[in-house]
């Protein structure tokens, strides 16, 4: 029989599912045509309208120190920046560079570290019975309060910044990949066994995929947090990178290249969050699917 | 009786033709005998089963109906290896699963639980799903795996779905896709808890078809927890109606309308008789249970 014969061959089992970048484009050409991204636009310019309204419009009293935006923007794009730093000087990028340098070490040795162990805390209530209660007291101490001790323990510049944000986003992710693996519902383990699954499968097929978008949601978060206790190790110990940039313009009067480092830190820390979410959707197309499906 | 040869007549002479089709009905006798189970939430003794026995038949299909919260699933989970059980013994086919000394049998690809509320790993498509057991067990590569995966999907009456994942086909399909991920191991023993309990009366329907042909295909034992009493006579061989907790044997009745049993079958006399006798038996445990106010055990 030809092909012919079967006008509705697709139906019988042999369409082809698109492809996650095709999906991709499909969901994006899709949000134009949703109010999402104008929103966003929106929502960003009226950010920007009040800045100068406050700063250079109405120039309220607090707000007269403050660089307003026109100031900011000019300075930013400006070739020969009357503050030392726009996107043409090369010390600008030489700050972003390094900072990034640290986040990457840092975010790599906490996801490293951290993920396995979350694993292993939320899959073994013995190794939670003692990991878990160190956790918790030394997690609640803020970041800032080790950074005496890290000058102290490393050396030079760089280790202790990177120290410092390890820490931060290690225990990030550790909680949240305990508590992803802690969520999976027990009858898939009961699952996994019955279907004859060694302690090793059971690892690889159930509880890493499913703890994945836990560990991904704090993979987000600690990001976020690793760049939050990088600024301020950097401010406290550093040569180089935006938080180093921000407190020493604080510290020379020049006001401007402050707020750059500022907005700066806001883009490179969303762009972040992008390649993180990114990585994420792309390990987890069953997930990806499943909130297609409802709609989401 | 006038019953074509090639369909399945399981009423007066059981299995029969199961062991024609395969090799198949020696396997998956279930022997419970005196199983008591004693739970300890909070420092309290709770008896969920007391002196347990039943027989279930190789190739029976073993209907299990008692009130909610009754230990059924105890004893399902006692079979499959996921809980202990206190005293008793439990033995497939003659050899001791659980029992003194050994109160907890080992989970095996010999006893396939379809779970009440689904469990199909959502991480893998419905290939992938049926391929785990085959492939971790190390009897198929991963790709002769997954091929079979596809082809008895496509037999189960679910062609084309394999590359889907779980959360993009219909439940009645999921549960489908998960009796074939427990089918594809050639298991003794099908344990099914409650599995269409949430569906609706129109995919019950389907999914009761469903389960009837791959039990004509396969002569598997089956043994089935269920509130729905008709589903259990339609289904059944055997309704094994068990008391509120603690769980015991209160009244097994034979079903003896014979097979392949149609949707017809649902209003004949015989089926409307042996409707009121297993309500008549279940009604009283219900009300014992109400009045006791139960929690739901899962």
């Amino acid at each position: 029989m030809t092909d012919a014969a079967f006008p509705h061959g697709a139906v019988d089992g042999t369409t082809t599912m698109p492809s996650a970048t095709e999906r991709a484009w499909y969901y994006f050409k899709k949000s134009l045509s949703s109010p999402t991204p104008y929103l966003a636009v929106f929502g960003i310019g009226l950010w920007l309208f009040f800045w100068w309204l406050f700063c250079e419009g109405l120039q309220l009293p607090r707000f007269v120190k403050i660089p307003g935006p026109v100031a900011v923007f000019t300075e930013w794009f400006s070739r020969t920046p009357k503050q030392g730093v726009s996107i043409w000087t090369p010390d600008y990028y030489y700050h972003i560079y390094v900072s990034c340098r640290r986040i990457l070490y840092a975010f790599t040795l906490a996801t490293v570290i951290g993920v396995p162990l979350g694993i292993m805390m939320g899959w073994s209530k013995k190794f939670c019975d003692y990991a878990f209660p160190l956790l918790e007291v030394i997690r609640p101490i803020p970041i800032l309060a080790w950074v005496p001790l890290a000058i102290l323990m490393f050396a030079g510049y760089e280790s202790p910044v990177i120290f410092l944000a390890t820490l931060a986003s290690l225990f990030v992710t550790m909680i949240n990949t305990m508590l992803g693996v802690q969520s999976i519902d027990s009858n898939y383990f009961r699952a996994a066994g019955c279907l004859g699954s060694s302690k090793l499968d059971i690892l690889r097929h159930v509880v890493v995929p499913g703890a994945l978008p836990y560990v991904f949601t704090g993979l987000q978060i600690s990001i976020g947090v690793a760049w939050f206790s990088l600024v301020a190790a950097e401010m406290v110990s550093g040569d180089y990178g935006l938080g180093y940039l921000i407190l020493n313009s604080y510290v020379n009067s020049v006001t401007v290249p402050m707020v750059i480092g500022m907005m700066t830190l806001g883009l490179v820390g969303w762009l972040n969050s992008i390649i993180v979410r990114a990585i994420g959707n792309r390990l987890m197309q069953w997930n990806v699917r499943a909130l297609n499906q409802q709609g989401r | 009786m006038n019953i074509e040869p090639s369909k399945f007549n399981a009423g007066s002479h059981a299995p029969a033709q199961g062991a024609q089709a395969a090799a198949t009905t020696s396997r998956g006798a279930i022997s419970i005998r005196n199983v008591t189970k004693i739970y300890d939430p909070e420092g309290v003794n709770v008896m969920a089963v007391d002196n347990c026995s039943m027989e279930i038949a190789a190739g029976e299909v073993c209907m299990i109906v008692g009130p909610s919260g009754c230990g059924k699933t105890t004893l399902l989970n006692a079979i499959a290896g996921f809980h202990s059980i206190t005293s008793g013994e439990i033995l497939l086919d003659g050899e001791l699963l659980c029992g003194p000394g050994k109160p907890l049998a080992q989970q095996g690809a010999d006893r396939m639980v379809v779970f009440q509320h689904g469990a199909l790993f959502p991480w893998k498509t419905l290939a992938e799903n049926v391929a785990y057991g085959p492939m971790v067990q190390g009897k198929l590569s991963k790709s002769d795996a997954i091929e079979k995966a596809h082809q008895m999907l496509a037999e189960a009456g679910l062609p084309g779905c394999g590359h889907k994942y779980p959360s993009e086909v219909s439940s009645g399909m999921a549960r489908r896709a998960e009796i074939v991920r427990a089918l594809i191991n050639n298991p003794k023993v099908l344990l099914l808890d409650e599995p269409y309990r949430a569906m609706d009366a129109l995919t019950k329907s389907i999914m009761h078809e469903a389960l009837l042909e791959i039990y004509d295909r396969t002569g598997v034992t089956i043994f089935f927890i269920t509130h729905d009493l008709e589903e259990a006579i339609f289904l059944g061989d055997k309704v094994h109606v068990v008391t509120t907790r603690p769980c015991k044997l209160k009244t097994t009745i034979e079903v003896t309308i014979p097979r392949p049993r149609t949707y017809a079958t649902l209003t004949s006399e015989d089926f409307r008789l042996l409707l009121s006798e297993v309500n008549d038996a279940v009604h009283e445990e219900a009300v014992k249970a109400f009045q006791a106010g139960e929690r739901e055990m899962a």
